[in-house]
């Protein structure tokens, strides 16, 4: 039984069409069509991510890998085709370096209770970015704390990008793991995975990265990154909430402990002791998300039918565009750097407009924006500010859409200014 | 625009009433809104047990503004005793309209500065 999923391949983005597969882009806002421009928090899901799920519900509903029944045995089946194909997706040498996760945060929260508590010890050394997202600093201060192990950071320049001149020595015979993000979820800079996870390697460090803001917008390719662990999210990527990855080479994830105890994790169990599942089941404790899953698998599938060198186009065309526009917003100041390649977000401050002011206004308007630190409050402080507003695109926006926004601002900036 | 920036909100926004600081506050208490790095800081002056000048700087938002700035206006003359007993509809009754739950965290931050400020607690981020 395969997902059905409607795709079309090698075309050109549609927006037209592909916003008309997302039934939420039908919704008003305080009288106004929604404008939905915070999907660097959350992204909308189309029909075939909610048929999917509402299929399986419908016909499906059973425990996966328990039954003999035929339910159970159909909904084993959806829930490891769709691991199968976020492995393709990935570019995973095969579905058992997929594990499912509550979402990114748990993927990294994993790998840091996991891999970091039996391999790290007393001096060792992880080295994160000063522009992570708080799911990729709290999991390894916690770890700090307990193993007495050194954090250290790559500084961010002022135009946003990552002071890579730094790692020959940031990078230390005691660092153990290099833990970044692909894509900042505040300043947009698209960090050089592949570089960069080659420098920890030369270094005889582990390389992790944070696929959230990256795995929902461009190709990515673990092999090709040659990486050792990626986390991402699926509701980032059409997907639902309360499903996320963590890819990890499957010696790596072979030669870690389990993360969390219970059953399907476990081959056999005594009273006082147990033999572990092998991969992917070892990590996946308990009675796992199994319509998020088959929804992700649908989402991916989705994606895939569009090309992700096309999703990527798209977001950069929007961004560019919005780039363009914003600039010609008195007061407005963006966050990072304004010319390179970027990520599909923007993140700004307007004068002395508070982010919250701007958000709320906006929203009277139908347009959804993020205000605040978006979870990267380091980042906020080594550009002095405490908070921003952050304007993130995909592949249903368009610049009617982004001209809605500037429109806005303006209505904002005349509101409140005394 | 919008119901919940009203006219006088916007007013208190845009021309803070006892924003600055006192030459001798008695009290100086400072918090901060993590949620959206909103932060104050309220100085008073204390005659008799009764709150006899005010003062207020920080970065906030226009409700989180609005609200100091409203609360500065009202506090002074009151004994601290009657600013203990004020409670959270006592900065929503000044503020007017009405504040949803996303944003009532902006509304209260002045009078959580406040209570910490009459009942003397120790403050956590000096």
């Amino acid at each position: 039984m395969l997902l059905d999923v409607a795709v079309s391949p090698d075309r050109a983005i549609d927006v037209e069409q592909i916003r008309a597969d997302f039934p939420i882009l039908e919704r008003r806002v305080h009288e106004h069509p929604l404008v939905y421009l915070d999907n660097a928090a959350s992204s909308q899901k189309p029909r075939q991510v909610l048929d999917a799920m509402d299929r399986y519900y419908r016909t499906t509903n059973a425990n996966v890998h328990r039954g003999v029944h035929t339910l159970s045995e159909d909904a084993t089946a959806l829930y490891e085709a769709a691991r199968a194909r976020v492995s393709e997706f990935v570019g995973a040498c095969c579905p058992k370096e997929i594990i499912w996760t509550r979402n990114a945060t748990e993927a990294i929260n994993l790998v840091a209770y996991s891999w970091g508590r039996a391999n790290l010890g007393r001096g060792d050394r992880i080295l994160l970015t000063e522009m992570e997202h708080h799911a990729n600093l709290v999991p390894w201060q916690i770890l700090a704390a307990e193993k007495e192990v050194e954090l250290d950071f790559v500084p961010v320049a002022d135009d946003g990008t990552l002071k890579l001149d730094r790692l020959p020595k940031l990078l230390t015979p005691r660092t153990r793991l290099f833990a970044f993000t692909a894509a900042s979820n505040v300043v947009g800079t698209l960090n050089p995975v592949r570089e960069m996870a080659a420098a920890a390697h030369k270094a005889g460090a582990l390389a992790l990265v944070d696929g959230a803001q990256s795995v929902p917008h461009m190709p990515v390719n673990v092999q090709e990154l040659d990486i050792d662990f990626m986390a991402f999210s699926g509701h980032k990527m059409l997907g639902p909430t309360g499903i996320g990855v963590l890819w990890g080479r499957r010696e790596l994830l072979n030669a870690m402990p389990p993360f969390m105890g219970g059953g399907d994790m476990i081959r056999e169990v005594h009273l006082r002791e147990s033999r572990w599942n092998e991969l992917p089941w070892k990590f996946e404790a308990g009675t796992p998300a199994i319509a998020e899953a088959i929804g992700l698998g649908a989402a991916v599938s989705y994606l895939a039918g569009i090309g992700m060198e096309a999703v990527q186009a798209h977001g950069r065309q929007v961004v560019d565009y919005a780039m363009a526009r914003l600039s010609e917003v008195k007061g407005l100041r963006i966050l990072g750097a304004t010319t390179n390649p970027r990520g599909a977000l923007v993140a700004f401050t307007l004068g002395e407009i508070h982010p919250h002011d701007i958000a709320g206004a906006l929203d009277s308007l139908g347009i959804a924006v993020r205000a605040g630190h978006h979870c990267a409050q380091p980042l906020h402080q080594r550009f002095g500010i405490p908070a921003s507003t952050r304007a993130s695109f995909y592949i249903y926006n368009n610049e009617a859409e982004v001209d809605l926004l500037v429109a806005g601002l303006q209505k904002v900036i005349e509101f409140f200014s005394s | 625009m919008m119901d919940l920036y009203a006219e006088e909100i916007l007013d208190h926004y845009k021309h803070p009433r006892h924003f600055g600081h006192l030459d001798d506050p008695s009290l100086t208490y400072h918090d901060t809104n993590p949620f959206c790095g909103d932060e104050i800081t309220l100085e008073l002056k204390i005659e008799d047990d009764h709150v006899a000048d005010v003062a207020f700087t920080g970065h906030g938002c226009a409700i989180s503004r609005a609200a100091a700035s409203m609360m500065s206006e009202e506090i002074i003359g009151k004994s601290l005793d009657e600013l203990r007993a004020w409670e959270k509809e006592s900065i929503l009754d000044l503020l007017g309209v009405e504040v949803g739950p996303v944003r009532i965290k902006c509304a209260l931050l002045p009078l959580k500065v406040l209570k910490a400020a009459v009942w003397g607690l120790k403050p956590e981020d000096e």
